[in-house]
């Protein structure tokens, strides 16, 4: 652990590093409570939401690197599952946010990809993780009708995300000199 | 400047949506058959009927009502009903996956399922 944080984090101290990851940590919480407050139903597909928590994984993901990125994403499922859920948003919320998560790191190794496009693909490939483990889970095969439908929304929905990740990403101090290196920063 | 969406980004998300759609045009063709118009009286499965085909049933409803369901064209609906309001004549011809005709009087329940399963049978978010 200290290995990977000394690799992708050369200037941040960890205390401070511990700092950050804690506040996160609480912020993708109060998101992920936040969003099942709001119903939100299209083509009668219930409980499809915007995944404002994915914007932590994914800040988390490219300032801190993958390890930080998944700790995140499994206190946040687990805070949030046990607070305010059921066993059932802990297990979906675990399958979604972990395909979401290996493909957005995956993508970003290539390189090939700006923020954008792996936020899009993390979207896609969270609804997509977690209607195959909802397929399994409650051995529905009619789920899978849903699962086009899901899979656009959680691209359109994720590339909604990383544009504003990148927003928020540019606007703040301590990411910004590890993300966009000589571009503009933006100070609020 | 910040650039937000590279051409890239814009490559994988049109692929993404190119699989997604067509997905979905395969799954409606190779699913296209097999809805059913099964029947309930108070509470109870009476029969199932393949929407193929067309046919009236009779149905014995609670407390010696009585109604009748047609199939024609692939839709079906109540073509007559013995209860004073006939609401559930009304309600026009179902066809697609989930869609119920409720008689309240006869407590019948007309509902569309696929091949061998019931709809939802749980919900989470």
């Amino acid at each position: 652990m200290t290995a990977v944080m000394m690799r992708s984090q050369d200037k941040l101290n960890p205390v401070r590093m511990t700092a950050y990851i804690a506040v996160m940590t609480a912020l993708s919480a109060v998101f992920g409570y936040a969003e099942q407050l709001i119903p939100f139903v299209f083509f009668g597909i219930p409980g499809i939401k915007l995944g404002f928590a994915n914007i932590v994984s994914l800040i988390a993901l490219y300032v801190f690197g993958p390890v930080y990125a998944y700790l995140i994403l499994l206190a946040r499922v687990l805070i949030v599952g046990f607070m305010f859920g059921n066993m059932y948003s802990i297990i979906f919320g675990i399958s979604g946010g972990i395909s979401a998560m290996t493909l957005m790191w995956i993508l970003k190794k290539t390189g090939l990809f700006g923020m954008t496009g792996v936020s899009a693909a993390g979207g896609a490939a969270h609804n997509l993780g977690q209607l195959i483990v909802a397929e399994i889970t409650m051995n529905e095969i009619n789920l899978i009708f849903y699962l086009p439908v899901l899979v656009i929304f959680g691209m359109l929905a994720g590339c909604v995300m990383g544009i504003l990740g990148q927003t928020i990403a540019l606007r703040m101090r301590w990411s910004h000199d590890r993300f966009f290196k000589g571009h503009d920063r933006f100070d609020l | 400047m910040h650039k937000y969406i590279g051409r890239n980004d814009i490559i994988l998300m049109a692929s993404i949506l190119a699989v997604s759609v067509l997905t979905m045009i395969l799954l409606r063709v190779f699913t296209d058959k097999g809805m059913t118009a099964a029947v309930y009286v108070d509470g109870a499965e009476k029969g199932r009927y393949p929407l193929t085909e067309d046919i009236n049933v009779d149905i014995d409803g609670y407390g010696g009502s009585h109604n009748t369901l047609s199939i024609s064209g692939g839709k079906a609906y109540m073509s007559d009903a013995s209860c004073p309001d006939k609401l559930c004549m009304h309600q026009g011809k179902v066809y697609k996956g989930g869609q119920t005709i409720v008689c309240l009087p006869n407590r019948v329940i007309i509902k569309i399922e696929g091949e061998n399963d019931s709809g939802y049978d749980a919900i989470t978010r």
